[in-house]
């Protein structure tokens, strides 16, 4: 909506059908990264389901702040970061501390990144991938008092760097059709 | 809406993101100073997802049934074959359970033996993961008028799953007993050895603390033990398996990564709680 405010130019009325469009455009990032996690905690009987769920968050989490900040704002990851904890299983504020570094993290490097291939996105984001479930097994060990296994730490680290192209191609397409706010 | 002047308003948007994360800060000691709080948070969302994921379970399972059946044609030969074997077998020791049955039941009469109080429970739809990745628990979903109360005790069809820890409006979480905080008194069979089977979060919990008289053996049979009157005697635990590096696990006879239905009995055990309410408690008197 800010962008009608600055660019002239013919556009149509903004009517109330066309204002409930824009908002559900801008919305949309939050609300599939919150349909998405709901989906990951459904039983699929597939082994170490477990770590679908922080993977999955993750992944929604870096490509949105990276292609579409304004419609994930800090306080939005935070709420994600929330229900990721809760969700999860996780000691809460792990996941919100992780996706709020992660979010700025991806604000820092937009820039270049956003000018770079699809590969060098996805190389970017094993690397936070696996500085995130680091941090999560240390905060976790931390606050719990006793060493976690490592096993499912770097199994969820190899799972979010495997899964993000798949994700990707999801968000790719939905950013330029159903989330584009300058779509009419 | 109040109006800030465009300087203002970046300064603001500059400093969410530290504030938040300091916030998250506070939120981790928050979280680690009162865990009664998360986890009512946590058990009323449960709650309130719970019909969602009911509702989403039953095409679930059926794709998952539709999956395992194409699988189970593909090697249907070679199970038949082993199923003939198992059969024959089975039926030697038919026999031998039917006369021991008898006079099991002879003896008792002579005895006057006083039988075991049937005992009450629930089945109950395992309908998410409430584990997280560093954790081993399942959501059940219980109808709005359940009894079930927290240290009741969770079996599948053929072993042990776990024990109650939380309890909802319209769900049960059942710590399995692979968690990391499961401690389970057992009792191994023949040998009659006591030790304690402690979860590891793989799929197979440890043995430790076991008499020097009666080591665990391979292929044995494990069942929970009465002691501290947390479970009752003798429910199907799993085998002894040692692993590559020699240690004494226990297969779970429970199907514990494919749940689907569970029973939550109620054997009236006032013993010791089960761990997350027994830490949270402890917290409390802290």
């Amino acid at each position: 909506m800010a962008r009608d405010e600055q660019v002239p130019g013919i556009r149509p009325r903004p009517s109330l059908g066309r204002r409930l469009d824009i908002v559900a455009r801008h919305s949309f990032p939050a609300t599939s990264t919150v349909l998405l996690m709901l989906l990951c905690g459904l039983p699929f009987g597939i082994a170490d389901q477990a770590e679908l769920l922080p993977a999955m968050t993750l992944a929604a989490v870096y490509f949105w702040s990276l292609f579409r900040p304004a419609s994930l704002p800090p306080p939005i990851v935070f709420l994600l970061g929330l229900l990721l904890d809760l969700l999860g299983y996780l000691p809460i504020g792990t996941g919100v501390l992780t996706l709020l570094l992660v979010c700025g993290l991806a604000g820092v490097w937009r820039r270049r990144l956003t000018q770079q291939g699809f590969l060098v996105v996805w190389l970017v984001f094993i690397g936070v991938g696996a500085g995130a479930s680091g941090l999560t097994w240390a905060l976790t060990s931390l606050l719990s008092l006793r060493l976690m296994p490592t096993g499912p730490a770097v199994f969820q680290a190899v799972l979010t760097g495997a899964l993000y192209p798949a994700l990707a191609i999801l968000l790719i397409g939905a950013h330029r059709t159903i989330a584009d706010p300058d779509r009419i | 809406m109040i109006r800030l002047s465009i300087p203002a308003r970046q300064v603001l948007s500059k400093l969410t993101l530290p504030v938040l994360i300091a916030a998250s800060f506070a939120l981790l000691l928050v979280g680690k100073a009162d865990t009664l709080l998360a986890d009512r948070v946590r058990t009323a969302l449960g709650d309130a997802l719970a019909p969602i994921y009911v509702v989403l379970s039953e095409p679930l399972g059926q794709i998952r049934a539709a999956v395992t059946g194409i699988a189970d044609l593909w090697d249907m030969r070679a199970e038949n074959a082993q199923l003939r074997e198992e059969n024959a077998r089975l039926r030697q020791w038919q026999a031998t359970a039917l006369t021991l049955d008898a006079e099991n039941r002879r003896l008792k009469a002579e005895l006057h033996w006083v039988p075991d109080p049937a005992v009450n429970f629930v089945a109950a739809r395992a309908v998410a993961d409430a584990g997280g990745v560093y954790a081993r628990a399942v959501l059940l979903a219980v109808g709005p008028n359940h009894f079930i109360r927290r240290g009741e005790i969770a079996l599948d069809q053929s072993g042990l799953v776990g024990r109650v820890t939380e309890v909802g409006a319209r769900t049960a979480r059942v710590l399995l007993i692979t968690d990391l905080n499961s401690r389970i008194p057992v009792i191994l069979e023949p040998s009659g050895g006591h030790a304690i089977m402690t979860g590891t979060n793989g799929p197979r919990p440890r043995l430790l603390y076991w008499s020097d008289g009666a080591p665990p053996r391979e292929g044995e049979r494990v069942v929970t033990s009465p002691e501290a009157d947390a479970f009752p005697a003798n429910l199907p635990v799993g085998t002894v398996r040692f692993s590559a590096a020699n240690v004494p696990e226990v297969q779970p006879a429970a199907q514990l990564d494919r749940l689907e239905v569970v029973r939550v009995f109620d054997y009236g055990l006032n013993g010791v709680s089960p761990p997350e309410a027994a830490h949270s408690l402890n917290e409390r008197l802290r």
